[in-house]
């Protein structure tokens, strides 16, 4: 799993990655009300907006971390906004993307690389 | 002697236990607990009586209502008591202070009341003559001239209804003037971090993409980071000032140059006039358009005692695209410029129907009147020097989020001092309802932690900021000496406790739906 400084993560397998946002970030929202995930068919440019995500507290956008098209949103947070609460780094997916170039996620922070950029926060 | 032992107690007598029942019925201290006004009212009963009508022939066929239209019948006192029950359990500006930041909620003189009362104001219709309500039209050119000498600009725009109503006028005379000079590359509006909501969603709702500005660690907009974002494709930034951490942007000067030199237009979100009304001109600052919320430094009521109504001043630059309608006056008197005239080739459209919130103009107009030009500027002197008296009562509890210099008319805490307790912004907040204060604007700014934002406004007096700072110290002395159940609980004293906000933002019930069976028979 790799992940980005706006707290997204992305864990690829083959060419399609599946992308959501960090436990820190859910926990920093607080109580997930709404989420937005794009459609499949979606071109999407690295840092391009592709989802929304609406917490009692605040509306924030979700980056695209790599450039790609979008294969599948997952539908099941639009019923169950609270899994991204509940278990953000699996179930709480945002949407799985065709990845232009795989070197791309490789680019990303690693773990141990994202703990130390939270520690620094 | 003879002595009747039985009249009526005059002392409180029995129990002094604190522990007090609940009651069986939900009400409270001579407050009912309140039900929906349709929960309230069947169609046994009605207000009106109504005769029969006399015609059993009607035109509308087979297009006659057949369904219940589910209206609840109540008599005249049922009524009336619902609405002023549920005005009981709201706080309100003429029931203590407000010091939500970033509202202005600032008392609403009662002359303003008594001026949009009389009947040449209040008894008009926008389809009447204009010939028959010069004095109106005239009082709205007045008010235009306050606004443009206010604020050192040419042109103004009256009608937009309210602060994101005048952002979307502001954004809207942009993209005109940009389309003007053939220049549609620019889809980008640029906006600091610490913006209100409204600034981003208005420049989406105009279909810019929106970008945002880094925040210097002392709470202004960081110019390096503005001038590397600033080109060709951007169409404006959108900047507060003071901005709403309370701080006054410095640089503003600098910010207005460089948006200018890369071809964008210069927006500065006007909410927080009232902290330099009188003092500081935003035309002189390079301002090409800017909302001034009557609501807020023109002390026309907000919310539910409103309208609001947002007027924008335009810059020289702007001016041409203003929205009709806008008053001149000719020998033959005041006249409206319409749409559809020549005059309003240029104009971008319009925003309502007709010209706006004729009752609003009247109270901001005579707020302006009765204060005078000094008057409105000790408005702003006294506003700043209200939140930093807070400011400093509290700094040696609380912990101020840009502690360094004096603040403008809010004054902004972290929740860096509840580090510990166990408490926090939320529940302190809730702590106040229980002492009587409603509380201050809670996490806004988003780039303060636990943010808790206070803005007194000019209209309390040193009495009652003691009053409202003590409590404050108090309640914090609460917090750090351990006594967390005071606030984890919080609300006890208000007619509800504390609110479910997720599982109401989660399932939210938005229409009341009759029970089956209710009796709401189409009479």
């Amino acid at each position: 799993m790799r992940f980005t400084k706006d707290h997204e993560w992305v864990s690829v397998d083959g060419d399609v990655a599946t992308v959501g946002i960090t436990k820190y970030a859910a926990d920093a929202l607080g109580d997930v009300v709404f989420v937005e995930v794009p459609d499949a068919g979606k071109a999407l440019s690295k840092g391009d907006s592709f989802a929304v995500v609406e917490s009692v507290k605040a509306a924030s956008d979700v980056y695209a971390p790599v450039a790609g098209e979008v294969v599948e949103g997952n539908a099941a947070l639009s019923a169950a906004p609270e899994t991204v609460n509940a278990d953000p780094e699996g179930s709480g997916w945002f949407a799985k993307i065709r990845v232009a170039d795989v070197a791309d996620v490789d680019a990303l922070m690693d773990r141990a690389a994202y703990d130390a950029y939270l520690a620094s926060l | 002697m003879s002595m009747v032992n039985v009249g009526r107690p005059t002392r409180p007598e029995g129990s002094t236990t604190e522990t007090r029942p609940a009651t069986l019925t939900g009400g409270r201290g001579l407050l009912q607990d309140e039900a929906l006004i349709f929960e309230l009212g069947g169609w046994d009963k009605t207000g009106v009586d109504l005769p029969a009508p006399a015609l059993d022939a009607s035109d509308l066929g087979d297009l006659v209502r057949k369904d219940p239209i589910g209206l609840p019948g109540l008599s005249e006192p049922e009524a009336m008591r619902h609405f002023v029950r549920l005005s009981q359990k709201n706080h309100a500006i003429d029931l203590a202070l407000y010091p939500l930041g970033s509202c202005t909620m600032k008392h609403n003189p009662r002359l303003n009341e008594k001026m949009a009362r009389l009947p040449g104001f209040s008894d008009v219709h926008p389809l009447q003559p204009q010939s028959t309500v010069q004095g109106a039209i005239e009082l709205m050119d007045r008010l235009a001239h306050w606004l443009k000498t206010l604020t050192g600009m040419p042109a103004v725009a009256l009608s937009p209804k309210a602060g994101a109503n005048g952002e979307l006028c502001g954004l809207l005379a942009i993209h005109a003037a940009h389309d003007a000079k053939g220049d549609t590359a620019r889809r980008v509006v640029l906006v600091p971090t610490s913006a209100h909501g409204t600034n981003p969603a208005t420049a989406a709702f105009v279909g810019y993409s929106v970008r945002e500005i880094a925040q210097t660690e002392d709470g202004r907009v960081d110019l390096k980071d503005l001038e590397a974002k600033l080109g060709p494709d951007v169409a404006a930034i959108m900047v507060t000032n003071p901005n709403t951490c309370g701080l006054f942007e410095r640089d503003i000067m600098e910010i207005s140059r460089l948006a200018h030199a890369a071809g964008a237009y210069f927006y500065c979100d006007g909410a927080n006039f009232n902290a330099i009304v009188g003092r500081v001109r935003p035309g002189d600052l390079g301002v090409d358009a800017m909302h001034i919320n009557l609501h807020k430094t023109f002390s026309t009521p907000h919310g539910g005692g409103g309208p609001g109504a947002g007027p924008v001043v335009l810059s020289e630059a702007l001016a041409p695209f203003a929205p009709a309608p806008w008053v001149v006056s000719g020998a033959d008197g005041y006249k409206l410029v319409e749409f559809e005239e020549a005059e309003a080739a240029d104009a971008f459209g319009r925003m309502c129907a007709f010209h706006g919130q004729m009752g609003m103009y009247v109270r901001a107009l005579s707020y302006m009147m009765s204060h005078g030009a000094d008057g409105l500027k000790q408005v702003a002197e006294d506003a700043v020097l209200n939140a930093n008296y807070i400011k400093a009562r509290l700094q040696g509890v609380m912990s101020p989020a840009f502690p360094e210099g004096p603040c403008m008319h809010e004054a902004l805490f972290d929740d860096s001092w509840l580090e510990g307790t166990g408490v926090t912004t939320l529940d302190f907040a809730k702590a106040m309802i229980d002492e009587g204060f409603h509380p201050m604007t809670m996490y806004f700014p988003l780039v303060v932690h636990g943010a808790m934002l206070i803005e007194p406004t000019e209209t309390e007096s040193k009495f009652e900021l003691d009053r409202f700072c003590d409590a404050l110290l108090a309640l914090a002395g609460a917090a750090k000496g351990g006594d967390t159940e005071r606030f984890k609980g919080a609300p006890f004293y208000a007619p509800l406790r504390r609110l479910d906000e997720t599982r109401a933002a989660r399932q939210p019930k938005l229409r009341w739906t009759s029970e089956p069976g209710a009796n709401l028979a189409a009479e």
